[in-house]
């Protein structure tokens, strides 16, 4: 220890000559590269779509690849001037979900229709994957915008108590307008006007978990303050918790009123998952799953269609199902095995609804086990990012929004690919990215936009000090 | 179309998606070890000498390159209220402490507005208590004068555990 007599000769700030460690990266260019291996993928996708289907390229393949190709490089060029240093993979692994959601858009459109092989899709129409790749472009152009107005995390935070409410009042909406003007296939969830809907309640997803990350993170302190103790469990003070519980309350009851199961499980699960990432108390976790648990037994015994989810999970094979979607994607997934039919060459259409709630059951007949596999993994690698740019992150909003994101995405995909794979009850709800629906689009990429935005808060690196510290420093009041 | 071309395409399509995975995976991990790959070659071949038999230790000039590449990387919290905090090192010195100009900046009630640094020295890192109230501990020894902090031994400041890694 003797070369340690003068630890000051060593100290880092004298040491200017030292090699200079890489700063942290961009790494723009590995997203570059990524990205357009992801617009390759696509390229493939309709490729082998066409050959599968009816033995020819398609006809519109340079449309939907270059149109699909120009938005991904704006969507880069973006990131490169807002978001320098923001992960490299959240950009690409979104892109190549939502690519390989047009292709098989494409597929069922095409299934039936000219000399193809199938059933025509019904709910379909003969454009829904131009129609897709508009609203990718929608979505592209939302996400650039999330970019461009939320310059730092914390802004968000400002606009806690207003956005909340946004939240809720879009979540009622659908509650509240007469069923011509809000349901769709049973589902109570929309907005409709003219020709035009949209789905509120995704984008009431976001809102809302910036309420919850701005309320946990300005009440952090009092929350971790034990309330009353009850059989070994910390309880906040209910003039804490109040208003959380309010807004929770509220969204549930809408969400049931709106026939809605999956989406306020999503909630829910949402509400939890932040609660524990501001209180660090596994109690909450406890209580929270009870008290699902109970919810569904109740909402299964008071309402019809809830109770008719557990039936059909009990039974997906009985006879009189009205739900005979699930037992046909079930079939599917069989039909296809490890390694599927291929695509365009298996029978998707046969499933009811295969392009929204069950398009993973296509994924799983058409690339088998092994393209599920590779896909729940880029749905995981997703969610990883998000959880990475949370740890990562030092603002504790913005710690709480991304882990809060990231867990909703991952929730919904859990909801969804364990209800058509009959892990969990049935609930319809879309697959980010890959669903066809602009709402669930659109969000989603704005979700991946605060995903980065939080990560290019992480990475960049610390401003440089002006002066040595000590020293009194000039603020220049521009 | 011929059968056997179909299912060779679908092979192909399934290859891809999982090369896709792959790839991405790879990126994970060079983000992971935040390093370019000029460094992670030099490093390479840096443990590859290590393992040859018993090479004379060589007299590395104090501020050389190559006695830093082979160590610590990152500081990891591994205990404490900010557990998974990631710090990569640089050549800076780390201050660690309750003050909001500490580069780790500590909510533990047990440790001191400027608690502790760590600085780069020869291509070790030294830590070094600053008159902390409760004490820096360098695995159970408490820290009393500056001491060099090994790869992946505990550092414990109040309830906070730090570690360095390579």
């Amino acid at each position: 220890m003797s070369a340690l007599s003068d630890p000051l000769s060593g100290s880092g700030l004298s040491r200017g000559d030292a090699v200079p460690v890489p700063l942290p990266r961009g790494r723009r260019n590995a997203e570059l590269a990524m990205l357009a291996f992801a617009v390759a993928i696509m390229l493939f996708a309709f490729v082998n779509v066409g050959y599968g289907l009816n033995g020819h390229i398609p006809s519109g393949l340079a449309l939907y690849v270059a149109g699909f190709a120009v938005l991904m490089a704006a969507a880069h060029i973006a990131v490169r001037w807002l978001a320098p240093y923001a992960d490299p993979l959240l950009l690409p692994l979104a892109a190549m979900l939502n690519g390989l959601g047009i292709a098989m858009i494409y597929r069922l459109q095409e299934s039936g229709r000219g000399s193809n092989p199938g059933i025509q899709i019904g709910t379909l129409t003969s454009h829904a994957a131009l129609t897709q790749l508009m609203y990718t472009a929608v979505g592209v152009a939302g996400f650039v915008g999330v970019l461009a107005v939320v310059r730092e995390p914390r802004v968000l935070s400002r606009y806690t108590y207003t956005l909340g409410t946004i939240g809720l009042v879009l979540l009622a909406i659908p509650a509240i307008l007469p069923g011509s003007l809000s349901s769709v296939n049973g589902a109570k969830t929309w907005i409709i006007l003219g020709g035009f809907s949209v789905e509120p309640g995704e984008f009431a997803k976001i809102l809302l978990a910036i309420f919850f990350a701005g309320y946990l993170v300005s009440k952090r302190d009092v929350l971790s303050l034990a309330g009353k103790r009850f059989i070994g469990i910390d309880l906040p003070r209910a003039r804490d918790m109040g208003p959380v519980l309010v807004v929770w309350a509220a969204s549930l009851l809408v969400l049931i009123f709106e026939s809605d199961i999956g989406t306020s499980a999503l909630f829910f699960g949402l509400f939890l998952a932040m609660l524990y990432i501001a209180t660090q108390r596994k109690s909450w976790l406890i209580i929270g799953i009870l008290l699902f648990l109970l919810g569904a037994d109740i909402a299964a015994n008071l309402f019809h269609h809830v109770g008719d989810r557990f039936t059909l999970w009990f039974h997906p094979f009985a006879n009189g199902n009205q739900y005979g979607q699930l037992a046909q994607g079930l079939e599917g997934m069989a039909f296809g095995g490890i390694l599927g039919t291929g695509l365009g060459q298996g029978e998707p259409f046969r499933t009811a609804l295969v392009q929204s709630d069950f398009i993973m059951t296509g994924f799983g007949e058409e690339l088998g086990l092994t393209g599920l596999m590779a896909i729940l993994l880029i749905f995981g690698l997703i969610v990883q990012r998000g959880l990475r740019a949370s740890l990562a992150v030092r603002d504790p909003f913005a710690k709480l929004l991304a882990g809060g994101l990231a867990f909703s995405l991952a929730i919904q995909i859990f909801v969804i690919v364990g209800g058509v794979s009959q892990l969990i009850p049935l609930t319809g709800i879309t697959t980010p990215f890959l669903s066809q629906g602009g709402s669930s689009l659109v969000a989603n990429w704005a979700v991946i936009a605060l995903l980065m935005r939080v990560s290019d808060q992480a990475r960049k690196p610390a401003p440089q000090p002006i002066q040595d510290e000590g020293m009194t420093q000039v603020v220049r009041a521009a | 179309m011929n059968p056997l071309t179909l299912d060779l395409i679908k092979l192909a399509f399934l290859a891809v998606l999982w090369l896709f995975v792959i790839a991405a995976v790879g990126v994970v991990r060079t983000d992971l070890f935040d390093q370019p790959t000029s460094a992670r070659k030099q490093r390479r071949a840096s443990h590859g000498a290590r393992r040859a038999p018993a090479p004379p230790a060589p007299a590395m000039p104090a501020r050389s390159a190559p006695s830093r590449r082979g160590s610590a990387r990152q500081l990891v919290v591994t205990g404490g209220s900010l557990t998974g905090t990631t710090i990569t090192l640089a050549d800076q010195q780390i201050t660690i402490g309750r003050a909001p100009d500490a580069t780790l900046v500590l909510t533990d009630d047990y440790a001191s507005t400027r608690h502790a640094r760590l600085y780069p020295q020869n291509g070790e890192w030294i830590v070094e208590d600053l008159g902390s109230t409760n004490g820096t501990y360098l695995d159970r020894q408490k820290v009393t004068q500056p001491m060099q902090v090994p790869v992946g031994v505990p550092v414990r400041i109040g309830k906070t555990v730090l570690e360095l890694r390579r």
